[in-house]
């Protein structure tokens, strides 16, 4: 399968980043990991794109990183239609002080407007 | 994320502290109190009881470990009333601090109530909403928050109702704020 993971450096994304690479290895899914750009991001793009090379690398994975410029909900939506991707894969939301899963804009707009199926991962 | 939530301009005041009685709309004799560590097994059997379809994004948690692990964190942390039905919990609310550490007045709480099925539609949510935030503002909180899914009118009229003000709404649950006035 065909897998567009998109990663921002959240500690959200960072976690999908592990699975999603830990699942493709056990799949042997086809991953290509896109940085995308958001307003309060940790990390710059290319430290992300560092990490994500050095997780995958650790799990003997070759992957492909690119970065998507422009609004991330929507880059991610366009790239996984466009390209043909079968699944797109993103972080499945924070939790709040109390507990509470919260899903951002981002993940708001993926999950309405993709054509591809949608993994969010917890 | 928390840094710049929008607040109202003007505080509320005027919440009733616990404890309280009083008669639900089906006549059971309620009692409000806070409650604390030692409450925390009756809390935990209401929460194992609680019908998963009343979940609210991710809480309570299921099964019984899940449910004690996240009282945890709750009663460590957080200001607790629940409502009593004799010796049973049929409602429970919390206030719990964004951050850890430091005194009240220094971070804003994330509010969250929860009644059990066969006491909603009672009038028991708002009294326990009520007396939990006069128990906050006694306890020096002054700004308190919560998020509840769109959908859900009656509770968003709820809130809406005894103060607070929409502050976002850019995702799926609608963000609520409120201010409490600390110096009754």
């Amino acid at each position: 399968m065909r897998v567009l993971l998109g990663v921002a450096g959240s500690e959200e994304s960072m976690r999908a980043l592990e699975s999603t690479v830990e699942r493709a290895v056990e799949a042997g899914d086809d991953l290509t990991i896109a940085v995308i750009e958001k307003d309060d991001m940790a990390q710059s793009p290319d430290d992300v794109a560092d990490e994500a090379r050095t997780v995958a690398e650790r799990h003997g994975l070759d992957v492909d990183v690119r970065y998507l410029e422009g609004d991330p909900g929507a880059s991610l939506v366009d790239t996984a239609e466009r390209e043909g991707f079968d699944e797109l894969a993103i972080g499945g939301g924070t939790e709040s002080p109390m507990g509470k899963i919260r899903l951002g804009p981002v993940t708001e707009f993926v999950l309405l407007n993709a054509t591809t199926s949608v993994r969010l991962v917890r | 994320m928390t840094g710049n939530r929008a607040y109202p301009d003007d505080a509320t005041s005027g919440f009733p502290t616990p404890p309280r009685s009083f008669a639900d709309r089906e006549d059971r004799e309620i009692r409000i109190d806070a409650i604390d560590e030692s409450h925390l097994d009756a809390v935990a059997e209401m929460y194992v009881a609680f019908d998963p379809a009343d979940r609210a994004q991710g809480i309570p948690p299921a099964g019984e470990e899940r449910v004690y692990d996240w009282l945890d964190t709750i009663f460590e942390e957080g200001l607790n009333v629940a409502a009593f039905h004799g010796d049973d919990v049929a409602g429970h609310a919390t206030l719990v601090p964004d951050e850890a550490h430091g005194e009240p007045g220094e971070h804003a709480y994330e509010l969250a109530i929860f009644v059990l099925q066969a006491y909603q539609r009672a009038g028991i949510g708002r009294e326990l909403l009520e007396t939990l935030l006069g128990h906050g503002a006694s306890e020096d909180v002054d700004r308190v928050w919560l998020t509840v899914e769109r959908w859900n009118s009656a509770a968003v009229s709820l809130y809406r109702d005894v103060g607070f003000e929409t502050c976002g709404s850019e995702s799926f649950e609608l963000e609520m704020s409120l201010v409490l006035d600390t110096d009754q």
